[in-house]
């Protein structure tokens, strides 16, 4: 899993929803073998792009509710909000370029 | 990187090499090495691995490309793993991959998580470049890319994946805690992924298009003994219906031609898989499987130097034993290749 920060059903409105800069949440569990894959791919992106997006990371097995207002059945899920609002989202273990590829307009440098 | 199949086309260019993958290669670290490798290996399921620990073992200093996402393979999306030979009470898939990923590392193998975009199998020399744009040249290649999932091709499936629509039992079960939900398919990883949700589920529909499975006798029981498991024989999913959320099947009898439909929220997808040969389906023979063809019980492919394993060459079996074992023969199969070059 990323070494992103964790934030938990308490945190999400003021690190997410309220974040003024774009944040990618990785929803993800122990048990998923693809969410393990997936981690170190986000640590990357958020590297690279730490000017333009936060990454973060939710627990779904300790934070259900989060997980269930959004929706999700299937992780990894990867969400990117903007404005408080869910503005991309992607579903399952994808590479880089993929990710940015989909999260391109949040990911450059005008954005 | 349009310039590379003229580059590399040749084999006595070998010294231009190394201008050419510095001008993709902005990104720090992303050249290569100027070596030529003994073998390269595509893919890092049972038969990539097993290809690396031969190979390794053999004195080649084979270089694994796992994939960024992908690497373990299909096993990684597994629980327990009965069948391999040698674990008395069966292992995680996931553990296994790891068993077999140091177990190559502890002989010397060069395993690197990253995405080949593009091969050039002609020639004495093969190169392989990976996403960043780095290119590796090899004498020796090995395919072992293995399978992907197949899916059902409905006009719904891709909008709500994700929202109730999964080809992964392990990862999403979790989420349809005391719900009612189906899978579709009969061969043994349908029956695994049915058995496995029934931990979960209210109620698992077990949805085949035929009137018997082509599961092992010992999953199929397992389907029919499990009471949370109710199947529907003859049956194929015309449908999947949901706003924002599966909320429903269409469903028609394969015999009759009866429509019906089915409530569930969840629908998970195991019909099986197709061999991924995306990247080297213009330059390799294939079969009508669509399965790499190789000569026989060897691993040898229509170009010379190139080798395949695994699911991307096995139309019928795909096992992890099988796919280890075809990881061998490849193995084995360079060893030959290169020595005879060399004599």
């Amino acid at each position: 899993m990323s070494a992103a920060k964790d934030v938990t059903d308490a945190t999400f409105q003021a690190e997410v929803l309220e974040n003024s800069k774009p944040t990618i949440v990785d929803f993800w569990a122990e048990w998923c073998g693809p969410c393990r894959q997936l981690g170190p791919v986000l640590d990357a992106l958020a590297a690279e792009h730490a000017e333009q997006v936060d990454v973060v990371k939710v627990n779904v097995d300790d934070n259900p509710a989060i997980a269930s207002q959004y929706g999700i059945t299937s992780i990894p899920a990867v969400y990117l909000f903007a404005n408080g609002e869910v503005a991309k989202t992607s579903i399952g273990a994808k590479p880089k370029s993929a990710l940015e590829k989909e999260f391109g307009d949040y990911l450059s440098p005008s954005a | 990187m349009s310039n590379q199949s003229g580059m590399f086309s040749s084999a006595v260019n070998l010294d231009l090499g190394a201008s050419v993958q510095t001008a993709p290669a902005a990104v720090a670290g992303a050249s290569d090495d100027d070596a030529v490798h003994d073998v390269v290996i595509v893919g890092s399921g049972p038969a990539g691995y097993t290809a690396a620990i031969y190979t390794a073992r053999a004195n080649l200093n084979p270089v694994v490309l796992a994939g960024s996402v992908t690497a373990g393979g299909e096993l990684m999306n597994t629980t327990e793993v009965e069948n391999y030979p040698g674990f008395i009470d069966g292992i995680m898939g996931p553990d296994l991959m790891g068993n077999m990923q140091q177990q190559a590392e502890r002989f010397g193998a060069d395993i690197r998580y990253e995405d080949v975009v593009s091969v050039e199998l002609e020639g004495e020399v093969k190169t392989v470049t990976v996403e960043d744009g780095t290119v590796l040249r090899a004498r020796a290649v090995i395919i072992s890319t293995g399978s992907e999932y197949r899916k059902l091709g409905l006009p719904d499936e891709e909008r709500l994946s994700g929202h109730g629509v999964s080809w992964c039992a392990t990862c999403d079960g979790f989420f349809f805690k005391g719900q009612n939900i189906a899978v579709i398919g009969g061969g043994d990883s349908a029956i695994e992924e049915a058995t496995f949700l029934t931990k979960f589920a209210d109620k698992v529909t077990l949805i085949h298009r035929r009137d018997e499975f082509r599961a092992s006798e010992i999953m199929r029981q397992r389907a029919l003994d499990d009471p949370k498991i109710e199947i529907l024989w003859n049956t194929k999913v015309t449908g999947i219906n949901g706003e924002n959320k599966v909320e429903s099947l269409d469903l028609e009898d394969t015999v009759t031609g009866e429509a019906s439909e089915l409530a569930v929220t969840g629908l998970f997808v195991a019909i099986g898989s197709d061999p991924r040969v995306g990247l080297v389906k213009d330059q390799l023979e294939l079969t009508a499987d669509s399965t790499i063809a190789v000569d026989g019980r060897t691993s040898t492919t229509s170009l010379p130097g190139v080798f395949a394993a695994g699911d991307v060459v096995d139309p019928t079996y795909r096992q992890a034993i099988t796919a280890a074992a075809s990881g061998c023969v490849a193995a084995v199969d360079v060893e030959h290749y290169l020595a005879a070059l060399d004599s």
